[in-house]
């Protein structure tokens, strides 16, 4: 079963290697992988995409958690949580394609960032059905080049929040 | 003031109480040698290889409990002492390795013997540094004792470019360490540990099974207390000999693949495994599927990843062995009676029926060759009284060691276990003489393995490191001939050593005693004289050439169905019924 991770680690060289080499050296799966740092610039957020079964998951998980650089990880599936993906799509646009191509983008509220005379520059963001679904729908105008961010995802807040404010935080 | 970064480097050591750095010099670290030659609280053991600069402080660190400390040189110094890293992180030996690196500006430029040392390091260290700045050394070497030491122990590399250690900063020595990422949990779960107490009551037929955990924990003393108060009968690991008395009318032995028969069949046919500080490797466990097949499992272990790694566990508790057993002693002083000693009647008197059908055996002709068995028996019986610091290699003969030699107390047996490293034991018992120099440390050891790091001999007679290595000589690697006479059948392929060194010489080329003995009757007398003898000694003992080791769990295999001893073929071919000699085999092999 698919998997999204959240990884919390210490923002410095090295330590994505540690992490990739626990996933080949162990052999567990990485279908998709994404790095930024967090609002506090001494650490980076990891979205690991993985899959395996209850046992694999939790030996990844634990795993994890062992490894001195990374801070916190949680597992997203034992709740509920939102995933998002963005890709960016260069499809090649003959002159009768054109029209088609920005009735697609429409449909799936996606963004022409880029044009020339032969090609459209498409960015999508949605969850990993409809990139696919995008996709397949471009393909037949030709796609010249795909880039795919991975997936990066959080936590839905439950309905019930908590009465405490939710705290502040400022951007440094 | 201002210190180099070599200096830096030599405070924080005796900062550390370290009193023996086993180290070879190279290029980028002659500033640090240097600085080491102009001191007197380090001793300095130059050895012949890095790999055994790895293994003596792998052997330091497995008899004192401190982190043993070496020092290597950047390119082929680092990789010749991955070996004993790896070893380390499979066994979980405190080590502290410093690497020499080419200076900062000369990095991913393949300069000289220029490694990525940090990225060769990486699967096989806890953790491991690059320090690119003579201001953070002290700060590091800090971090770097601490996390070999703290949690699940394990190996640490400090990598040392040269410009750092020539570098000047002022010496600050951190007081303590705090990394947000690492933090050990101690102490375990109050309800967990109540719930395996309740277990612990219940059960009628449970079983203890320890591992290296409880001797690196410290934890031997709370581990007998807790058998003696629940009369609980006690399998050892490889790695967990010595946690528990192996004379002990409660020990049944070692467990696993040559385990002995009560407990292996104990363990198999158990309601309740309480493990303790081991983690189901499967030279122990067997066909994981099968393993206990009608017991609820506790584990006790400080590395969560260890719980339900291979095997589903009904009572998981993280924390430290000794923590762990003095809060689980507590709840049980409190509430065992007499009823467990009745309620368990009859599990004893299986096990003690296991015991007395199939007792570890072998046939010794009075004017035979000399069974590799007698050899360590002799050996026990007489050194048993000098609580000797016994380390081994990888073989059929580390196999009859744990067998045979019943250690007494923890942090005696140094052996590796979890990567199998042959030429592990010479070095390792080395290092546990410079640990203490005044105790008797024997090296039990095959003639294929002993020659994998032989030439640190000239490091122990420079030091004088009085190690006495007894070489059970088969001229064979004969854990693999084993294996090839019962799964290949009989074809020895590259198992056959044909040509073993006069051992003898070999010792005297070394400026060692050495001793033959060539007969049984000759066995005590010249093992005394290697007991007596001041130096470090080499017995060569040729044995039995085609004696195998039993019972065994064939690999996959499961724990009750053991093999106690040699299949009817085998008898016959090694009575002489079927002579075969290995010249022979060669000729089948090339045919």
């Amino acid at each position: 079963m698919e998997h999204i991770i959240l990884v919390t680690v210490e923002n410095k060289f090295g330590v994505l290697s540690r992490i990739a080499g626990l996933f080949s050296g162990r052999g567990f799966n990485i279908e998709s992988l994404s790095v930024a740092p967090t609002l506090d610039p001494s650490m980076s957020q990891m979205t690991i995409v993985t899959s395996g079964d209850e046992r694999i998951v939790e030996q990844i998980v634990k795993q994890l958690n062992k490894l001195i650089d990374v801070i916190k990880v949680v597992d997203l599936n034992e709740s509920d949580f939102v995933s998002r993906e963005t890709a960016l799509i260069k499809v090649h646009t003959r002159q009768e394609d054109r029209a088609e191509a920005l009735r697609i983008a429409d449909i799936f509220r996606a963004n022409v960032i880029d044009s020339t005379p032969a090609t459209y520059t498409i960015e999508v963001t949605g969850d990993p059905k409809k990139i696919e679904a995008i996709i397949n729908l471009l393909q037949p105008l030709g796609i010249k080049e795909l880039t795919r961010t991975g997936r990066v995802a959080v936590a839905r807040e439950p309905l019930r929040s908590t009465t405490t404010q939710p705290k502040k935080v400022a951007r440094e | 003031m201002k210190l180099t970064g070599a200096e830096i480097f030599i405070e924080c050591l005796k900062r550390e109480g370290v009193k023996t750095l086993f180290a070879l010099p190279g290029g980028v670290v002659l500033k640090i040698f240097d600085m080491l030659h102009q001191q007197k609280d380090i001793e300095v053991v130059l050895t012949r290889h890095e790999q055994g600069a790895g293994h003596m402080a792998e052997g330091y660190a497995k008899a004192t409990g401190k982190a043993g400390v070496c020092l290597v040189t950047s390119g082929p110094g680092m990789t010749n002492v991955i070996t004993a890293l790896a070893d380390a992180y499979m066994d979980s030996v405190p080590l502290v390795c410093f690497s020499g690196q080419v200076p900062t500006n000369l990095i991913g430029n393949d300069a000289f013997q220029e490694a990525d040392n940090v990225g060769l390091s990486r699967p096989c260290t806890k953790y491991n540094f690059l320090v690119k700045d003579v201001n953070e050394l002290a700060s590091t070497i800090k971090e770097a004792f601490y996390i070999a030491t703290t949690g699940r122990p394990g190996p640490v590399l400090v990598d040392i470019p040269k410009d750092v250690s020539m570098d000047k900063a002022e010496f600050n020595y951190p007081n303590s360490v705090s990394i947000r990422g690492y933090n050990p949990t101690y102490e375990g779960n109050k309800w967990q540990v109540k719930q395996a107490a309740e277990a612990i009551m219940k059960s009628k037929k449970p079983i203890l099974y320890v591992g290296g955990g409880v001797i690196f924990s410290g934890a031997s003393k709370e581990l007998i207390e807790l058998a003696e108060l629940t009369q609980i009968p006690v399998d050892m690991t490889l790695m967990g000999l010595g946690a528990f008395p192996g004379e002990h009318p409660l020990s049944l032995g070692m467990m696993g693949m040559h385990g002995t028969y009560q407990a292996n069949m104990a363990v198999h046919y158990s309601d309740l495994v309480v493990a303790i500080g081991a983690r189901f490797d499967d030279r122990v466990t067997g066909k994981v599927s099968e393993f206990c097949p009608y017991a609820k499992i506790i584990h006790i272990d400080i590395d969560p990843t260890s719980i339900r790694k291979n095997i589903h566990v009904d009572i998981p508790i993280v924390g430290d062995c000794k923590a762990v057993l003095r809060e689980l002693n507590q709840i049980l002083r409190a509430t065992v009676n007499g009823e467990q000693k009745e309620l368990r009647k009859a599990w004893w008197d299986q096990i003690r029926e296991w015991q007395s059908a199939h007792p570890l055996s072998y046939q010794q002709e009075a004017d035979g060759p000399i069974k590799p068995q007698q050899v360590i028996k002799r050996l026990y019986e007489l050194t048993k009284d000098l609580d000797p610091i016994v380390s081994t290699d990888v073989g059929q003969h580390q196999m009859w060691a744990a067998q045979y030699f019943k250690m007494a107390k923890p942090n005696r047996w140094l052996t590796s276990g979890g990567l199998g490293t042959m030429g592990f034991g010479f070095p390792a018992a080395m290092g546990a003489q410079a640990a203490f120099p005044g105790r008797l440390v024997l090296c039990i050891a095959g003639d294929g393995s002993v020659q994998m790091n032989m030439q640190e001999m000239a490091t122990a007679v420079v030091h004088k490191l009085p190690v006495k290595i007894i070489v059970l000589n088969n001229r064979f690697h004969g854990m693999v001939r084993q294996w090839q006479d019962l799964f290949y059948e009989g074809r020895y392929a590259s198992s056959y050593l044909d040509t073993t060194p006069d051992f003898v010489k070999l010792a005297d080329a070394y400026g060692a005693i050495g001793l033959r003995a060539s007969k049984v009757s000759d066995l005590d007398n010249v093992l005394q004289e290697a007991i007596a003898a001041k130096g470090p000694v080499i017995v060569d003992v040729p044995t039995h050439p085609y004696e195998n080791v039993y019972p065994m769990i064939p690999a996959g295999g499961c724990n009750h169905e053991m093999i106690l001893d040699d299949p009817p073929e085998l008898k016959l071919k090694q009575s002489g019924g079927a002579k075969v000699t290995p010249q022979d085999k060669d000729t089948i092999l090339t045919a």
